[in-house]
């Protein structure tokens, strides 16, 4: 890794850039619980980078937080370098955040098709009246997005289910069409949490593939949680430690994995 | 054999979003407009518009209401006959206070009162979900029943407390009134159907009905990828009310002529209405015309049959309806809540594979 003016050179070459999201000595508290206690990260522009720790880390608050599920008690987020106000989940996708979630929360009633479709919900501009008329404008755009969301359905390799209710559909599938329609809103920067969890190996080498190709073809920042230390390692460019809601530890994966607390949180050793 | 996507490939998006993608379901849709536009108006008569050709097309207006606002969008509403009541008093109004305006203004005009009626009420939905919401819904039914009853201006400080429709005319031909003749009644409900099936489907298959159905699916996901809650659930009671509101001012103007609104608005017909979704199918528009079809015909059916047929007494054979629709919504919530619009497409699908089932 080569430290640059604004961003880094990643060992693999690719140029990563300055700092997108930043989250300032961020406290999150449920009653008496301290989910997250005061902890502090960047994400730059175009890297992957992951968070880990133990199960009740943390890990899920974190990107509730940043995706506008939770509201810290104490800290701030600030994004493209300005302070972000208090926003609901909605207002946070239109700024072009999007995410998968640890329990696959896709619209079961709904195809596979119309599921990814409604990733492109942001991007669609036509009103109530035209869409009721169906006038030439809301045809269009319709097929517009098609277009877009095709190209998204072939580059998961999807296209064999694009008319399955998502119900029907085995767990390995669930979790990549939450991905495509993730991807289908063509975010800057996607948040996955657990994207692997519950795969075999052959499915999960599927996803690695597909996460570095999401960030490889259109430049999409990603923050991932994951268990599998290996695919962590893999994938991630730096790494963002969690232990009971505190960071033990922030850097690229060889730092963290070097890094005596991150060990010892592993290996569990008793906390004072 | 004739039942096949065989040869019929789609080569654009426009055409696989088609409403019905099989020719052969398109030819049947035309022919059932060039039957129910270019025949029934020429054959019906006094007993087919009043007991079931009528009723049954103002019904599938309102069902195709509220299977937007519960199939579509996921929020539960008894109040649809308080908002059938709100599009009844709605055209009762202009129609007398705007004489000259045409009737069939009045009907949409009532239409889009309801509609913002109908947002008023929705506003719980954002706080309030499933049960909780059937039951502050429930609250506007009784409260707008009421409303109608006590406050004299509604019904233009008339003796009785009823509304009755002045006669009113379309290219001269009375529509409302003493003198309406069986195929106009049964024409302007047509024509308000065949509007209102289409907007409702150019609707749910375009951006605002995926919202609406994310957020019946997973709301914290509709969330997440962009819905506005608040947008969502209003616009699907917005539009939802308008059909509704519609077809109460179609129930009063056109069908009764005079109704009383405890009578004509009351909770039963929110039931009926729920019923008609249930049985129907949640979600279809198809399912709502299904479903109106089968809960007006079969009082119809039941009363000529046992009454008429078999001849048992008129309040046993009213009772044996109830026990029969009663069991048939336990049967359809548990084994099929996607209705006869499910069942319907699950012999299409078989049909489409015979003979050769795999
Ligand atoms: N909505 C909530 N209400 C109360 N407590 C919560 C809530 N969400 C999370 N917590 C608590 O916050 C702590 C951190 O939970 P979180 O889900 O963020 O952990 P995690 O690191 O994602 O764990 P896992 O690896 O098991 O997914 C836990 O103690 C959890 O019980
Ligand atoms: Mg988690």
């Amino acid at each position: 890794m080569k430290d640059m003016a604004d961003g880094y050179i990643t060992e693999d070459g690719r140029k990563i850039g300055g700092v997108m999201m930043e989250m300032k000595n961020i406290t999150l508290r449920f009653g008496g619980v301290v989910a997250i206690k005061d902890i502090s990260f960047d994400i730059r522009e175009g890297e992957i980078r992951a968070i880990i720790g133990p199960n009740g880390a943390g890990k899920s608050s974190m990107l509730n937080v940043i995706s506008g599920f939770y509201h810290p008690q104490e800290g701030e987020v600030w994004f493209h370098g300005s302070k972000r106000p208090s926003m609901k989940p909605y207002q946070v996708a239109q700024q072009g955040i999007a995410r998968t979630f640890q329990n696959i929360a896709l619209f079961e009633g709904m195809t596979v098709l119309d599921n990814v479709m409604t990733g492109r919900l942001t991007h669609m501009k036509t009103n109530m009246l035209q869409q009721a008329l169906w006038w030439g404008k809301a045809q269009a755009e319709e097929t517009a997005q098609r277009e877009k969301v095709e190209k998204i359905i072939d580059f998961l390799e999807i296209q064999h289910i694009r008319k399955t209710p998502v119900g029907r559909l085995p767990y390995g599938l669930k979790k990549r069409v939450e991905l495509a329609r993730a991807l289908a809103a063509e975010p800057k920067l996607l948040l996955l949490d657990e994207p692997m969890a519950g795969m075999n190996v052959e499915e999960k080498e599927d996803m690695s593939r597909f996460i570095l190709d999401v960030n490889d073809e259109f430049g999409t920042t990603i923050a991932l949680i994951e268990h599998d230390m290996g695919v962590v390692m893999d994938l991630s460019d730096r790494v963002v430690v969690m232990d009971y809601g505190k960071k033990i530890g922030d850097g690229t994966p060889d730092e963290v994995r070097n890094n005596q607390d991150v060990i010892d949180a592993y290996l569990g050793v008793a906390h004072d | 054999m004739f039942y096949r996507e065989a040869g019929d490939f789609k080569t654009s998006y426009v055409d696989d979003s088609q409403t019905f993608p099989i020719a052969f379901d398109r030819y049947r849709y035309y022919f059932v407009l060039v039957i129910a536009f270019g025949i029934i108006p020429f054959i019906i008569n006094d007993y087919w518009a009043n007991a079931v050709m009528v009723p049954f097309l103002i019904y599938a207006i309102a069902a195709i209401g509220l299977n937007i606002l519960t199939g579509y969008c996921g929020q539960v509403s008894l109040g649809t006959g308080g908002f059938m009541a709100v599009g009844g008093y709605a055209c009762y109004k202009l129609m007398t206070a705007f004489p000259d305006v045409s009737i069939m203004i009045h009907l949409l005009l009532a239409g889009f009162i309801t509609a913002g009626v109908g947002v008023l009420f929705g506003l719980p939905s954002l706080r309030i979900k499933g049960f909780y919401l059937a039951v502050a819904t429930l609250a506007a039914q009784f409260f707008l029943v009421w409303l109608f009853n006590k406050v004299p201006w509604f019904y233009n400080y008339s003796a009785s407390g009823q509304i009755s429709a002045p006669e009113r005319f379309v290219f001269g031909v009375p529509v409302t009134g003493p003198n309406v003749e069986a195929w106009a009644k049964y024409t302007v409900c047509l024509i308000f159907v065949t509007g209102c099936a289409w907007l409702a489907r150019n609707l749910t298959r375009g951006t605002i009905g995926r919202s609406w159905m994310a957020i019946r699916d997973m709301d914290i996901a509709a969330e997440i990828i962009g819905v506005n809650p608040l947008k969502a659930k209003l616009t699907a009671f917005a539009v939802s009310s308008f059909f509704i509101g519609i077809a109460g001012a179609l129930l009063f103007a056109v069908y009764l002529g005079a109704v009383e609104v405890g009578e004509a608005y009351g909770i039963n017909k929110s039931f009926l209405v729920l019923f008609m979704i249930i049985i129907g199918g949640l979600g279809s528009i198809f399912g709502a015309f299904a479903g109106a079809a089968f809960m007006v015909l079969l009082p119809v059916l039941l009363k000529n049959v046992l009454v008429g047929g078999l001849g048992w007494d008129t309040a046993l054979a009213t009772h044996f309806e109830f026990v029969i629709v009663g069991a048939l919504i336990i049967i359809f919530l548990i084994a099929e809540p996607h209705g006869l619009a499910q069942l319907w497409k699950l012999a299409k699908e078989k049909l489409r594979l015979w003979p050769f089932p795999h």
